[in-house]
């Protein structure tokens, strides 16, 4: 802050007021500046822009949908739709079209839906293409229990945080001699450091009391022990959230048992991969998990992270609930809380009520029924 | 009133009784010559290991003093503080030379540098002990999520993730190498086809990440499909691991016998051994060609519970009953094995981990008093 010392008696009003004006556009900069990196980014007024990437299969349809209850809600976005199927850029190299990429740098937030990989295309899987190019670094998947959803598993509420680049898959394998193949696992300070500062993070920006590191370091010493130290090193920093290591197998064991001891898990990419599924598995399932993407830079891409459904693209009858909880996951990211909180009821009461179900959650109604239901809830609440 | 109670009663001792039964075939697809008998008598190493381990053990052996089990123990204590190796060669000696034993987890710090290997895999690597089976059933009298379960899980126990080949040659980035071999791959598929075709299975399949780890996991999943090849009555599948654990947390009925490298195996077997009641349940057994050690599936220390008297000892006394059937002494091990199951089925003698308050002891002497009152044993049953 910068504190200028006042000279002059009122007739010099005009310059006092200009010179304060001045020193609170500076330290606002400078506050700015100093909180972009940790937290996210508040929109009282204003439209923000989002890019939307409807996807394949039941993609167009689900984000349609979304676009349909956001509407309905009022919710300040504005969407920018665009096609990522790669393009070979200049030097042979597959990269996403460059309007998507600019379009993405601008707006910082993005929503996808689900993307296929096409067999023998030639380039590597769009999702992969996607984190590379953004440097998505942590994967968020909160699973809560959805009341009206029935699982043999009730009031799961903890958060998986995966790291996305390295790991086991780095996508380093030879044959060392024919019949004996090496896959390399790469763990390196640097991300194992960013990912675990993420997680803290999230846990203080979420008000969640508890991190736990997963981990198979009596195994593989090295390796996990690196990344666990890491984290170590980063729980000094935040006093105010319980730490625990736990071994991936242990975790396993208790999460099928009782999940409601877990809060905020932390882990590496295969472990991460696995355990998420089996959190998703908890509460019912791909079709009503929601996922985000943190990346470098403030980059933050939010997805559905089932599959493309061919068989029944087209027909009215995909689930967009994947979709909405990680467009209201994507709400809270912006600190759209109200919005999101909106929103998120009205889906949860539409499932709780079972009058207008989708097929995959028991009902026989279409995803037109099922999205024209939230929005006239959503509008309710008005 | 009272008759009803009993015909239930007579109707659960039925139920436990065919349970045990099915028990018994699945030890049968080993083809290793029994152990000599000297005097008429087995002598089997004994390991404690850490936690649990020596007092639940040291019940088996009151247990088969009490039933005149022609087994001595050969006592091998491993001191998991020490870091000489003399420890483990002595057990690896006696295992060698009575080839067969039944021991307790042994304790690995992750603390210590790379160089101190875990103990439990020095011991599986260096007898090559190469099957780890698993059999998960659903036990009467357990209340669990998911009724019905079934599942026998054969995990490659020797290479894979848990090579212990790590190397740091950047400072900060650490490579961990997964070796996937031709000769092991096909030897656990071999074994795996060969368990089921000898229990009447009527499915294997193969759990993997071949989609990214394409080399490693290819070349596995590739020798699963040639061994499948030879094995046309059974129906072989394979199945990506984080899409088996979402299926095993919300249909687990649908799975038979699956095969998979080692890290999968941990996280499958820990699922599943969840899914059935958790670590107190289920025993395991790992088999080589000249050598077999058995122990419980989880392979838990325990640590927290240790001689307190609350630990649950079903896993270890199945795990005896498992070394009982490979000694060939095959009345003994069903006798011993109906009687844990009627106690199991008998929910006041539960213990903390089942939800109950039984001590370790109480369930101990409750197998006891099963097998005294089914009177003395003619030859014919032994």
């Amino acid at each position: 802050m910068i504190c200028l010392k006042r000279s002059a008696p009122s007739r010099h009003l005009w310059k006092e007021g200009l010179i304060s004006s001045i020193c609170t556009l500076v330290s606002r900069v400078v506050g700015a500046m100093k909180s972009q990196a940790s937290h996210p980014r508040t929109f009282s007024r204003g439209l923000q822009t989002v890019t939307l990437i409807p996807g394949d299969g039941i993609g167009p349809e689900i984000s349609t949908a979304v676009m349909k209850i956001f509407e309905a809600a009022k919710a300040p976005i504005q969407w920018e739709e665009r096609n990522v199927t790669a393009i070979k850029g200049p030097g042979g190299k597959w990269m996403i079209p460059t309007e998507a990429k600019d379009s993405m740098d601008k707006s910082k937030i993005g929503l996808k839906g689900p993307l296929k990989t096409p067999i023998a295309a030639g380039h590597p899987s769009m999702n992969l293409l996607l984190r590379k190019t953004f440097d998505l670094y942590a994967n968020v998947r909160p699973c809560v229990s959805i009341e009206g959803y029935k699982t043999p598993y009730t009031d799961v509420d903890l958060v998986t945080i995966r790291e996305n680049t390295e790991g086991e898959y780095s996508g380093i394998e030879h044959v060392i001699v024919d019949g004996v193949v090496q896959s390399i696992k790469l763990i390196t300070e640097e991300a194992s450091q960013r990912i675990a500062e993420y997680a803290f993070e999230y846990a203080r920006n979420n008000q969640r009391a508890s991190v736990t590191a997963v981990h198979k370091a009596n195994i593989m010493r090295m390796s996990d022990g690196l990344f666990l130290r890491k984290c170590r090193e980063v729980a000094e920093n935040f006093k105010d959230i319980k730490f625990t290591e736990m071994y991936l197998d242990t975790v396993c064991l208790n999460m099928v048992q009782d999940p409601t001891q877990f809060d905020v898990l932390v882990m590496p990419n295969l472990y991460g991969d696995i355990l998420s599924d089996l959190c998703a598995g908890l509460i019912g399932g791909l079709g009503v998990t929601p996922s985000g993407n943190i990346g470098a830079n403030g980059v933050a891409i939010f997805e559905s992270v089932h599959g493309t459904a061919p068989d029944i693209a087209g027909k009215d009858l995909a689930n967009p609930t994947a979709l909405l909880l990680s467009a209201v996951m994507m709400l809270r990211h912006m600190g759209l809380h109200g919005q999101a909180k909106k929103i998120e009821t009205a889906c949860f009461d539409t499932i709780r009520d079972k009058k207008v179900l989708t097929k995959d959650l028991g009902g026989n109604s279409k995803c037109s029924e099922f999205t024209g239901e939230i929005c006239r809830r959503v509008q309710d609440m008005e | 009133m009272m008759q009803v109670l009993y015909y239930a009663y007579l109707l659960l001792k039925a139920a436990c009784n065919t349970l045990a039964d099915s028990f018994l075939p699945l030890i049968n697809l080993c083809s290793l010559p029994p152990p000599a008998k000297y005097g008429g008598r087995h002598t089997v190493t004994l390991i404690p290991g850490d936690g649990i381990g020596p007092e639940l053990l040291t019940h088996v052996r009151e247990l088969f003093r009490f039933c005149c089990v022609p087994v001595d123990f050969e006592i091998v204590s491993i001191d998991s503080k020490s870091t000489s190796d003399d420890d483990m060669n002595n057990a690896i000696t006696a295992i060698r030379r009575n080839g067969v034993a039944l021991k307790g987890n042994i304790e690995t710090n992750h603390n210590l540098p790379p160089s101190h290997i875990s103990r439990n895999n020095i011991l599986r690597t260096s007898l090559d002990l190469y099957a780890n089976v698993i059999h998960c059933q659903t036990l009467p009298g357990v209340r669990t999520r998911h009724r019905d379960v079934d599942i026998i899980i054969i995990r490659e126990n020797t290479e894979g993730e848990y090579s212990s080949l790590e190397h740091e040659n950047v400072p900060g980035v650490v490579e961990c190498l997964k070796i996937i071999t031709r000769k092991k791959s096909l030897r656990i598929a071999e074994y795996a086809f060969n368990a089921a075709r000898q229990n009447g299975r009527r499915r294997v399949t193969a759990v993997h990440k071949a989609n990214i780890m394409k080399l490693g996991d290819g070349l596995f999943l590739q020798c699963c499909k040639e061994v499948a090849a030879g094995y046309p009555e059974i129906t072989f599948d394979s199945m990506i691991v984080d899409n088996t654990t979402m299926q095993l947390v919300s249909k687990p009925q649908q799975f038979d016998v699956m095969v998979m490298p080692n890290l999968y195996g941990s996280v499958i077997s820990n699922v599943c051994a969840g899914l059935v009641g958790g670590p107190g349940l289920v025993p395991g057994a790992n088999y080589g060609k000249d050598y077999a050690v058995f122990e419980t599936a989880t392979r838990n220390t325990g640590k927290s519970i240790a001689n307190k008297n609350i630990a649950n000892p079903t896993a270890t006394l199945l795990a005896s009953c498992l070394m009982l059937d490979h000694l060939r002494l095959h009345g003994y091990a069903s006798m011993i094995r109906k009687a844990i199951l009627a106690t199991v089925s008998e929910t006041r003698l539960h213990t903390a981990d089942l939800g109950g308050q039984g001590t370790t002891s109480e369930v101990v002497q409750s197998v006891m008093r099963e097998i005294e009152s089914k009177g003395p044993r003619t030859s014919e049953q032994i």
